[in-house]
């Protein structure tokens, strides 16, 4: 049928992602009386999204795929790209946002049916009393379109929409219930975040000012054209705005401290995603719109190793699991901005890999970690114990992407260290020597860090006071044995996973595919008219 | 034909730099509403940013409006701009309902210090006073000491160590 072919052909699926989970937010807010719809159509909305994000991977192997919005083309209109990365990030993600959604419905059952949405008094919010539930569901979702605009996009300025996106939600998200606690970390987030907003819109508007495009294709072609010294410095404010976003240090302040306050699916959702969306864009940055700027990739490789080692003596010297997770999260930003900063095509490849990697496992281990406070009262080492006894599923759901998050062969964190290191040493330049060093020992304070968490979670002797339950809800234990299942399949898909992230960095690199499949004849300036643009409304794109 | 004026004028430059300033120095205070004001008047620095990137004023941005050979000007920019601002409305809209929230939880709405700081300066306050203040109003008082005090509200009676995550939040359900 040919209707059905052209529903399901891929440039159909580009905008699903995004268009889906918006519009079903629009749906479950209207319904938000109606907590069983709601819950229906979330899962539904993220299922289709996830299932045309994993079309688009097999389609984008054959070449980026393209959709011009509006029926104008680059560089007029906005475009949406999907080439192998974007694809490939937005399947990963689509997956997590589906598991930690099923996870916070199964949250719920326990505690009887889900409330309509009620004013709270200022005590009941105090003492972290009942919370306004129906506006989780549309927000989650607003979120999750602000992640896949984020990843598709081929125009820096609706890479800022989709950034806003997803801190408006992730916000709300922060401060569900507005405890004392939330209030106070969601300040903080949300002031930072907002700082890094602005400074990427004044990065805009200065590569605006400097090339008269904010496409990314059209940006990659000008931007060699401009003084280097103005190029330096508008990819410097971009870096600074994306390094806030992805925490990398010393712009990772904020994380530790805003992450672990918030409901487990929430926390678990955002340092699985949000940092990776900073990372996304540096990665971009670095390879498509800046490629060839050896200068900036060694201030790279500094912060990278910084990020790595300051972010696990971080980790090392916290008593709180959520706390400490925090902290190996920003930790790990280190390995893939180090990755970036090799700029060659395998450690563009390797780290691909580990956000793909780190996604699954640091989402995974925020998940366990609901558990482990839904059963042992707590998240602070001091009052666990005795979990591996009381709940050896927990035990074992904790112990494997743990060890994932340490590089314990052969799981797939270590596959990605290797090619990190590997590529780091066939580089061979003193500072890439220092981070291999660097690296290796971060993996190993990691590996400190969780097995001190499991010495005392999961082995110490139980203390006194640890509450009674039933055994674990199934709702939760199965989205998050899931997730992680999903992490350990990538080790056992990692040749043909590598083999992807090998081509997509291959594509990302060359300069040419995207900037082709975007902006056909990138020199020639002044076109970007699609078929339906009738001739008297076009106007000269520039003088 | 878009009309592209490279230099523009001093006046503009001279606005967005003041507005940056002023919004700059103020998100670097403690309380929401302060904060707030500094996000408004960077935000509005940085859309002023955008359109001068779009070129020289004074012409129509709409094509049609006026014969082809006259100048036109860049209506990407002021797109943008207008983008730019809808979105500073709605987080603007949020961080006044976060100021609210915390001036009922609190009766004011400064931004406490976080868990790490407080926890740094209850161990400087533990430690034996490594100096003196010589400023300090009384004699005493060391700066270790006020450290410990300020801004500790977010610690409530019978909760020495207000480790996030501590409290069990079941009653949360999505």
């Amino acid at each position: 049928m040919s209707w059905l072919d052209t529903v399901l052909s891929a440039p159909t699926l580009v905008p699903l992602p995004v268009l889906v989970p918006l519009f079903a937010a629009g749906l479950t807010l209207a319904l938000h009386r109606y907590a069983n719809v709601q819950r229906v159509i979330s899962v539904v909305a993220l299922a289709v999204s996830t299932a045309a994000s994993a079309g688009l991977v097999l389609a984008a192997d054959s070449g980026p795929v393209v959709v011009d919005l509006g029926g104008w083309a680059a560089p007029v209109g906005i475009a949406l790209v999907a080439d192998r990365l974007a694809a490939l990030m937005l399947t990963v993600s689509g997956v997590m946002l589906l598991c930690v959604l099923l996870y916070s419905l199964g949250q719920g059952v326990p505690e009887g049916e889900a409330e309509p949405a009620q004013e709270l008094s200022v005590d009941e919010a105090r003492v972290g009393g009942a919370i306004p539930v129906a506006i989780f569901h549309p927000t989650y979702l607003v979120l999750a379109a602000g992640v896949s605009n984020a990843f598709l996009t081929g125009d820096l300025f609706n890479l800022y929409v989709g950034f806003e996106i997803l801190l408006a939600a992730s916000a709300v998200l922060l401060t569900l219930g507005g405890t004392a606690e939330r209030v106070r970390a969601g300040s903080v987030y949300l002031i930072v975040a907002l700082a890094s907003s602005v400074l990427f819109l004044a990065a805009i508007a200065l590569v605006y000012a400097a090339t008269g495009t904010v496409n990314m294709a059209q940006l990659a072609v000008r931007l060699p054209e401009i003084d280097d010294t103005v190029r330096v410095a508008l990819q410097l404010l971009l870096l600074l705005a994306f390094g806030i976003k992805a925490a990398v240090f010393p712009l990772s302040f904020w994380l530790p401290d805003s992450y672990p306050t918030a409901p487990a699916p929430v926390t678990a959702v955002f340092a699985g995603l949000l940092t990776k969306v900073g990372v996304y864009s540096i990665l971009r940055t670095q390879t498509l719109i800046f490629p060839d700027s050896p200068a900036v990739d060694q201030v790279l490789m500094v912060v990278a190793l910084a990020t790595m080692v300051i972010g696990i003596l971080g980790a090392v010297a916290q008593n709180d699991v959520k706390r400490l997770l925090s902290f190996t999260l920003v930790s790990h930003i280190g390995f893939m901005v180090f990755g970036v900063a090799l700029a060659s095509e395998a450690g563009t490849a390797a780290a691909i890999f580990y956000v793909v990697h780190h996604i699954s496992v640091q989402t995974a281990l925020f998940l366990v970690v609901g558990l482990v406070e839904w059963r042992g009262g707590s998240t602070s080492l001091d009052r666990l114990g005795g979990l591996a006894r009381i709940a050896p599923v927990l035990a074992v759901l904790f112990f494997v992407p743990a060890i994932n998050l340490a590089g314990i062969p052969p799981l797939s964190g270590f596959l990605g260290k290797v090619g990190l290191l590997t590529e780091g040493v066939r580089t061979g330049t003193p500072l890439a020597w220092i981070l291999v060093v660097g690296s290796v020992v971060t993996s190993l304070l990691t590996l400190y860090a969780v097995v001190k968490a499991w010495n005392k979670a999961f082995w110490q002797t139980a203390p006194p006071d640890l509450p009674e339950h039933a055994p674990l809800p199934r709702t939760m234990v199965w989205p998050a044995g899931a997730l992680v299942a999903f992490g350990v399949s990538l080790t056992v898909v990692a040749g043909p996973l590598y083999a992807y992230a090998e081509r997509s960095a291959a594509t990302t690199m060359d300069g040419v595919t995207y900037v082709d499949a975007v902006y056909p004849g990138g020199s020639d300036r002044g076109t970007g008219q699609s078929v339906e643009v009738t001739e008297e409304s076009t106007g000269e794109e520039e003088s | 034909m878009i009309v592209l004026e490279n230099t523009p004028s001093a006046v503009l430059v001279l606005a967005i730099g003041v507005l940056c300033g002023a919004g700059v120095y103020l998100l670097l205070e403690r309380p929401l509403t302060r904060i707030l004001l500094g996000f408004i008047l960077l935000s509005n620095g940085v859309n002023l940013m955008l359109l001068v990137a779009g070129g020289k004023a004074g012409a129509s941005p709409i094509v049609g409006s006026a014969p082809e050979d006259e100048p036109m000007s860049d209506p990407l920019a002021q797109a943008m701009t207008l983008t730019a601002i809808v979105i500073t409305l709605g987080l603007t809209a949020f961080i006044l309902a976060l100021a609210y929230r915390s001036w009922q939880l609190h009766g004011h709405d400064e931004v406490a210090d976080d868990v790490e700081d407080q926890r740094v300066a209850r161990q400087a306050a533990l430690n034996a006073p490594a100096y003196t203040d010589a400023d300090a109003d009384e004699p005493g008082t060391t700066l270790d000491e006020e450290a410990a005090e300020v801004h500790d509200d977010v610690v409530r009676d019978g909760d020495p160590d207000p480790t996030p995550g501590d409290a069990p939040r079941r009653g949360w359900d999505a």
